[in-house]
């Protein structure tokens, strides 16, 4: 099993930690003048996405995790799975469970890319691109005449996640949608 | 264009530069104003210290750059010098991240006649001089950890230390009562080190001692520093027998304290670490 020594550290590698795969997210040296190094270490539990910190004897090991990212297409869900395959020509296919896909749901439109992690070749999590296009479902019809800056509707998409748009936009439109953030960017002309 | 060779451009800006030309000119005339000499230490000579938390760089010849001026320091001091001080670089292998760097440059002083109390009282009036005025909280190690200083180990109570400094942020701190077992080179009082270090925004800056001027029991320290070298697998160091002379013929009663410059700079100039200040700090060096 491959491990990595304190001295080895650095921002994004891949490390197992009390059993679950971790990301490493920041790495400090730390030493008194007059004591023994340690390093300060930031980690992202790659599962949870909870970030914790621990303290290192400088010199001491840690277990590498098989933790690998691949750029996926996204097939369709069966109701228990969300399925997806992977674009470099393979067609190998995974599935991703609830907590895995977790937030990232929201914008799932089948046949968009996304990056999946996984972790002894199992999917724990998906993040979708920084920007999609999808397609209003429903939402108010749009009010021509109001000008009103910044004023706002409810739109549902063809996802299922619920955006705040402006009034003039109409069942049928598609949107930019900024995924970090849940918010409508534009109009796509289509 | 970028290529994938080492960047040849300095690390910090000019800014940084001058701010650091500016706090030299201060601390020297800080010290001029107290009669204080500057003296300039050999930076190579024929011995490492013995002090387990610290490796020096050997070179071909098998002399060590040295990570302090301490030992040269205190034979000047044994030898009549009247309270002196240096800046200058010093070397420390294996010391490398946000606030450490394998060269930086140690502001280190002697006072004659001055305990503990007095040289904080001075390191406080240089600090406020060089970054600013501000005040000054006292915390003992015993009240800083959760650790009885008397039962952790030394590991537990390094890390404990290291982890409650780190949470002292936004405040001046000097951190007085060290471990016995931790005393290094400063005296024994009342159970506990006399020794003193300064903690600014949770970075150690300084480390002051009222020194140990007993022979003999500098002897045993530096003996027993070697078999804690042992017990870490770390090589054991000839000891200094021409420092342990000077001490037979006697250092005066003083106190010493070092300051790592570099940090001073950066916490003067807001920099999130050392490479910030220094021009070529290990990666481009």
């Amino acid at each position: 099993m491959a491990t990595y020594a304190t001295n080895e550290f650095r921002a994004g590698l891949k490390v197992l930690l009390e059993a679950d795969p971790c990301s490493i997210i920041e790495n400090e040296f730390v030493k008194p003048g007059k004591g023994q190094a340690f390093n300060r270490v930031k980690f992202r539990n790659l599962k949870t996405g909870r970030v914790w910190e621990r303290t290192f004897k400088s010199g001491e090991t840690i277990e590498a995790a098989d933790v690998m990212e691949a750029e996926m297409e996204y097939l369709y869900s069966d109701g228990q799975f969300w399925h997806f395959m992977k674009t470099d020509g393979s067609y190998e296919q995974v599935e991703a469970g609830d907590a895995a896909v977790a937030e990232a749901r929201d914008w799932l439109k089948e046949q968009d890319t996304f990056t999946v992690t996984l972790w002894n070749g199992d999917p724990i999590s998906v993040t979708p691109p920084n920007f999609v296009d999808l397609e209003v479902a429903e939402t108010d019809p749009g009010l021509r005449g109001d000008t009103a800056q910044g004023a706002t509707k409810p739109a549902t998409l063809s996802t299922g996640a619920t955006v705040k748009v402006p009034l003039f936009v109409n069942i049928g439109d598609v949107l930019r949608i900024d995924t970090r953030t849940g918010e409508y960017v534009s109009r796509v002309k289509s | 264009m970028t290529s994938d060779g080492p960047c040849w451009e300095p690390s910090c800006d000019i800014k940084a530069l001058n701010v650091r030309a500016r706090m030299l000119r201060i601390t020297r005339r800080f010290f001029e104003e107290r009669d204080v000499l500057e003296v300039q230490m050999p930076v190579l000579s024929r011995h490492a210290v013995t002090d387990p938390a610290i490796e020096c760089i050997r070179t071909r010849d098998g002399r060590f750059l040295q990570p302090s001026p301490e030992y040269h320091m205190k034979r000047l001091l044994a030898a009549g010098a009247p309270s002196i001080f240096s800046i200058g670089p010093v070397f420390r292998a294996d010391e490398a991240g946000r606030w450490h760097n394998t060269e930086f440059t140690m502001l280190e002083w002697y006072r004659i006649g001055f305990g503990a109390d007095d040289l904080m009282r001075e390191l406080a009036a240089l600090i406020d001089a060089l970054i600013g005025p501000s005040d000054y909280e006292r915390r003992t190690f015993a009240g800083l950890i959760a650790l009885d200083i008397n039962h952790a180990t030394t590991d537990e109570l390094d890390l404990a230390i290291a982890d409650a400094v780190a949470r002292l942020r936004d405040k001046r701190v000097f951190v007085t009562g060290y471990p016995a077992r931790q005393a290094a080179l400063a005296r024994i009082s009342k159970g506990v080190a006399d020794r003193f270090e300064l903690v600014i925004n949770g970075i150690e800056v300084a480390n002051g001692y009222h020194e140990l001027t007993d022979v003999e029991e500098l002897a045993r320290r530096l003996t027993a520093d070697n078999l804690a070298r042992c017990e870490r697998d770390r090589p054991v160091r000839d000891i200094d027998r021409a420092f342990l002379a000077a001490h037979a013929r006697g250092l005066p009663d003083c106190a010493g304290v070092a300051v790592g410059f570099d940090r001073l700079v950066a916490l003067k100039v807001g920099a999130r670490a050392v490479a910030d200040v220094m021009p070529f700090p290990d990666d481009r060096a």
